[in-house]
């Protein structure tokens, strides 16, 4: 469904993506995983069009290094951000209604709304809330549903785990795996390798710009090397 | 606004009517003086809209505004004067007015749409303060603008025989210029506080809102932050040429003095001391720094005398400062402004009972 070949980003003279070709297919879950630095966001950014990069992306066929970034939503890709990026002073259902912007299907987008607050239905208790005062695992569920709200073909979720208390982390996995049995295809960018590992199919490896290592992720798992550099084992 | 249009409060629109109507006679009983003041008013309640929709609505400080209110302006007096010896009607200038400052938005906008914040205000400070200077040098070697001097002699506003200055009978009422103008202005007001109130709640007036908060995510939600930022530029930039234009009509004469910097941060304090974003709020900002530093020029003097028999301050510098405490007053008892949107008011109450805690 998504096909990488030859991604490359550079900043200025600093080489953050070198090359990478990966692909994931429709209804999977795929992992990027590695350290503070390896390149992931960067990636995830250069699919979403929000920098600039060279190579070849093509999604459902399509090729889509050149369209602009608020296109990208449209061809039924949706971006979390990193850092969750809710919309602070919009209310729990404003950033939902946001979230649904490039429709016009009045009647299908309340009820998808309703959708989500059986999926979330802590977001439904605080409907009228606004954002900036949820918690970090509320802001995160909240743009994961926003990003729902597109209904898009493909979701890219960027460092979900981040900066979340351990418990929060775990539900909010659950919630990425309930949503990839929905049938939703994933790519999902975590620093989280052994989290990460186990709500995917398969997973690539990044390290300094390059993917170092790919396969399925139960295999990763039990890969000396995975467990050495990413697991602390 | 759901509870103005109910018809249950048809009462309510025809009591501002008719207050609307009375107050230029109720005022004019003070003065005439007074009446071009409500004008200034009302013109300062376009220019503080047309801000809000960059400054409150998009989010984008904005520290130039001044320049498109000059474009306006200019664009009438060199249209309707005896300076090119044209004389525009005014369903032509206008427009051209409007059309030009809009051009002038997107010309100040496109440089600007990746700065945000206090890089944006500088560059936008740069570019109000470029455009007051051209029209103070555009005076040779060809004689545009007549520099300094400014153009005197400006067609006041006209529909075919109809004047707005001089004193006319309606309807066996005694009208003076200011008054004329000042219906018109009325007028022209709730044309734009309509089309504010319509912008507001429309699709562009969300994408508005989500590129005030995150742009990322805006574009994630496919918001296409370029143009929507650049309409935003445009639509605040046109307000002010309109405005601009009825000001040159009105007072028959401008010159670059009337565009200085203090006058975008005039414009600016209206919106976020009244309530940045919340149009009802803005419109109450323009209105009160309208009229509180003429209250106070002529308070300044007889309270003086009363209090110590003879003049201790320069009334001029005395009414500054008191207008400037007044200004930090409000800021530091409503910093969301005299009437902020309930959201607005609800976020900024909750930050204050947390500090208190």
């Amino acid at each position: 469904m998504l096909e990488v070949t030859g991604l490359h980003v550079a900043y200025g003279g600093i080489q953050a993506v070198r090359s990478i070709t990966f692909h994931v297919n429709e209804g999977e879950t795929v992992a990027l995983i590695g350290a503070n630095g390896a390149g992931k966001t960067t990636t995830l950014k250069a699919i979403s069009r929000m920098v600039g990069a060279t190579g070849d992306v093509h999604f459902c066929g399509e090729k889509i290094l050149g369209i602009s970034p608020h296109e990208i939503i449209r061809k039924g890709i949706a971006l979390v951000p990193e850092g969750r990026g809710v919309f602070p002073r919009l209310s729990v259902l404003e950033n939902l209604r946001m979230g649904a912007f490039i429709r016009d299907d009045k009647a299908e987008i309340e009820a998808d709304i309703e959708r989500m607050y059986a999926y979330f239905p802590r977001l439904k208790e605080r409907a009228d809330q606004l954002a900036g005062t949820l918690s970090g695992g509320e802001q995160q569920m909240l743009a994961i549903g926003r990003a729902l709200m597109s209904r898009p073909k493909m979701l890219l979720l960027d460092e979900p785990s981040m900066g979340l208390a351990p418990i929060m982390v775990q539900k909010i996995f659950e919630v990425v795996r309930n949503v990839a049995a929905a049938g939703m295809t994933i790519l999902l960018i975590e620093q989280n390798a052994k989290l990460a590992l186990e709500s995917s199919q398969r997973a690539y490896v990044m390290e300094s710009g390059q993917i170092t290592l790919n396969g399925e992720s139960a295999d990763l798992l039990h890969d000396p090397k995975v467990k050495a550099a990413y697991l602390g084992e | 606004m759901k509870n103005w249009l109910n018809p249950r409060s048809t009462v309510g629109i025809a009591l501002i009517a008719v207050a609307l109507i009375a107050l230029p006679f109720v005022v004019g009983a003070a003065g005439q003086a007074w009446v071009r003041i409500l004008n200034f008013a009302i013109l300062y309640v376009f220019l503080a809209l047309g801000l809000n929709i960059v400054v409150g609505f998009a989010g984008l400080l904005d520290l130039g505004y001044i320049a498109f209110y000059a474009v306006g302006a200019y664009t009438w007096a060199l249209l309707a004067s005896p300076h090119f010896g044209l004389h525009f009607p005014v369903w032509a200038i206008l427009p051209i007015g409007a059309v030009l400052a809009c051009f002038f938005g997107v010309l100040l906008g496109s440089p600007t749409l990746k700065l945000r914040g206090d890089y944006l205000a500088i560059v936008t400070l740069g570019f109000g303060e470029i455009v007051r200077i051209f029209m103070n040098n555009l005076n040779s070697p060809v004689n545009i603008t007549n520099g300094p001097q400014g153009i005197t002699l400006i067609d006041p506003v006209r529909f075919g025989d109809f004047s707005f200055t001089g004193t006319s009978q309606i309807l066996g009422l005694t009208l003076g210029g200011p008054q004329k103008y000042y219906f018109l202005l009325v007028a022209l007001a709730i044309l734009v506080i309509v089309i504010n109130v319509r912008l507001q709640h429309s699709r562009i007036g969300r994408a508005w809102q989500a590129i005030r908060e995150d742009e990322i995510a805006a574009k994630a939600v496919g918001i296409n932050t370029r143009n929507v930022k650049l309409l935003a530029f445009a639509m605040g930039a046109s307000f002010g040429g309109i405005a601009g234009g009825i000001f040159a009509a009105m007072q028959g004469f401008v010159s670059p003095e009337s565009f200085s910097l203090i006058e975008s941060i005039m414009v600016l304090a209206m919106v976020v001391l009244g309530g940045m974003g919340h149009i009802p709020g803005v419109i109450l900002g323009a209105v009160l720094l309208t009229f509180l530093p003429e209250a106070l020029r002529y308070a300044v003097t007889p309270v003086q005398m009363a209090l110590f028999g003879k003049i201790l301050i320069d009334p001029e510098s005395l009414r500054m400062l008191i207008f400037g405490l007044a200004l930090v007053l409000v800021m530091r008892f409503k910093p969301a402004g005299l009437w902020p949107s309930p959201e607005r008011s609800r976020e900024l109450g909750d930050k204050v009972a947390e500090g208190a805690k």
